[in-house]
């Protein structure tokens, strides 16, 4: 009877429900239900809201702890705020670079910089750096890579979509490149600040 | 003068020819004594010393925004590196960074807030991540049966004896010698306000005009806390706040500036 009853909760996991694409209008985030997966209740249902943004959020943090230098401020924690204004494509991209940009401003301190880069993979196999919206929702993969200031160093990574082994090395390379630029731009912009005082 | 360089490669650079420039976390500092040992040009040819004090190691202190790594320095806030050349040593080096939150410093004079009583300690809050607690007999005169007069929401200026990131930090408002020296209770009226800790340690820099004409513009009291607060107290209100707005405006003005609108509010 046992088995029987977890068999069926399998059956039902696979067959939870996913809100489809929304039409233009709809403010609502992405949410998905699953029902009837306990056996004892008379009934039981789990609704998830926003699903997508907790991994972000994580990812984001998880970075920023690689960097910053905790040691120093035992026993206190940082938190560390993101207003998305706009979104035009690589989002967590963007994301990264601005929570790298605010630390800095704060005065915290840390053993290196960051950034993050996206890269886009179509279905021709072309490799796209910094995708917009559009080109992310047509890419067959979307990786995302963070990326550190002394040596490039690989410090997060998330992806998104089928892609080969020497693609993901492909885009990698072409992720550090770009980094240097974003890298660059850090510097020009802490120049410009500090060559007001 | 905007110069860009080249991050690209981690190599670490001459603490020397990055002086009073830009450094951003993550750059390594090579300090001059290390600069010859390091240079592979002289590997064969170290001259042989017969004088062995000729190279006696000189003590570096690394100051604010450094952190030192194997026998370089890692620069962990962005700022201009700044070094300073004491008479003995080889000097102290630090980065000279524009910030707004405090972290506190043993020795450090500054500006708190009482927001709690309890038994023998007052807490203070001073900007950190904690309060610091201040106990009753660390005033002048201050003894069991003569209690200092300090109430909860009262300005303390007074400067810390243990200030640590492994302990809760402990202010006192007196010095070594059991003086008030200027500390204590700050008195009635002024107005407390929050600038950075940049225009913080530029008005205390010896040389600073900006206090000199202030003093010249209008009689005033005034109290600078490390921690980024000033207290300020003028003959009037509409003094008091020109005097703050005046201060706070500082950071962003130029000296021609400022002595445009210091010449303005004296004919006023």
């Amino acid at each position: 009877m046992e088995v029987v009853m977890r068999a069926d909760a399998k059956v039902r996991v696979e067959s939870g429900t996913e809100s489809s694409p929304r039409g233009p209008g709809c403010s609502l985030r992405h949410f998905a239900c699953e029902q009837n997966l306990l056996s004892r209740p008379d009934g039981s249902a789990s609704f998830l809201q926003g699903v997508a943004e907790k991994s972000q959020e994580r990812l984001i943090r998880n970075t920023c702890e690689a960097v910053v230098l905790g040691a120093l401020h035992p026993r206190t924690s940082i938190t560390v705020v993101l207003q998305v204004v706009s979104d035009a494509g690589s989002l967590l991209a963007c994301c990264l670079n601005a929570a790298c940009m605010a630390l800095v401003d704060a005065g915290v301190p840390m053993r290196a910089l960051f950034c993050g880069v996206t890269c886009a993979l179509d279905s021709d196999g072309n490799l796209l750096l910094d995708p917009t919206a559009k080109q992310e929702k047509k890419a067959r993969a979307v990786l995302t890579f963070a990326l550190d200031s002394v040596e490039q160093k690989l410090l997060m990574s998330t992806t998104k979509g089928l892609y080969s082994d020497a693609e993901l090395q492909q885009c990698l390379a072409a992720a550090q490149a770009a980094s240097q630029h974003i890298f660059r731009f850090y510097r020009e912009s802490l120049q410009r600040r500090y060559s007001k005082s | 003068m905007a110069e860009v360089m080249s991050v690209a490669d981690g190599r670490a650079r001459a603490a020397r020819t990055l002086l009073n420039q830009l450094v951003l976390p993550g750059e390594e500092l090579v300090l001059p004594e290390q600069e010859d040992v390091d240079s592979p040009a002289r590997a064969g040819e170290q001259p042989l010393l017969l004088n062995a004090t000729a190279r006696a190691r000189l003590r570096v202190v690394c100051g604010p925004g450094l952190r030192r790594c194997g026998d370089r320095l890692l620069v962990t806030k962005c700022g201009r590196l700044r070094h300073k050349e004491p008479g003995s040593g080889g000097g102290v080096y630090w980065v000279d960074s524009q910030q707004k939150r405090y972290v506190p410093v043993k020795g450090d004079h500054v500006i708190g807030i009482v927001i709690a009583k309890s038994g023998d300690i007052f807490k203070v809050d001073v900007g950190g991540s904690e309060p610091a607690s201040l106990s009753y007999l660390a005033f002048e005169g201050a003894t069991k049966r003569n209690r200092p007069n300090v109430q909860v929401g009262d300005l303390i200026y007074g400067q810390f004896v243990i200030a640590n990131k492994d302990m809760e930090p402990e202010m006192v408002c007196i010095d070594s010698c059991g003086r008030a020296n200027g500390m204590g209770v700050i008195g009635q009226d002024g107005l407390l306000f929050k600038v950075t800790l940049g225009l913080i340690r530029k008005l205390l820099a010896p040389d600073c005009e900006i206090i000199q004409e202030l003093g010249k513009l209008y009689p005033l009291e005034i109290v600078f806390g490390m921690n980024g607060r000033i207290w300020v107290k003028a003959k009037t209100i509409q003094q008091t706040l020109i005097l703050a707005n005046v201060l706070e405006a500082c950071e962003h003005m130029t000296t021609e500036q400022r002595k445009q609108i210091f010449a303005r509010l004296a004919e006023s």
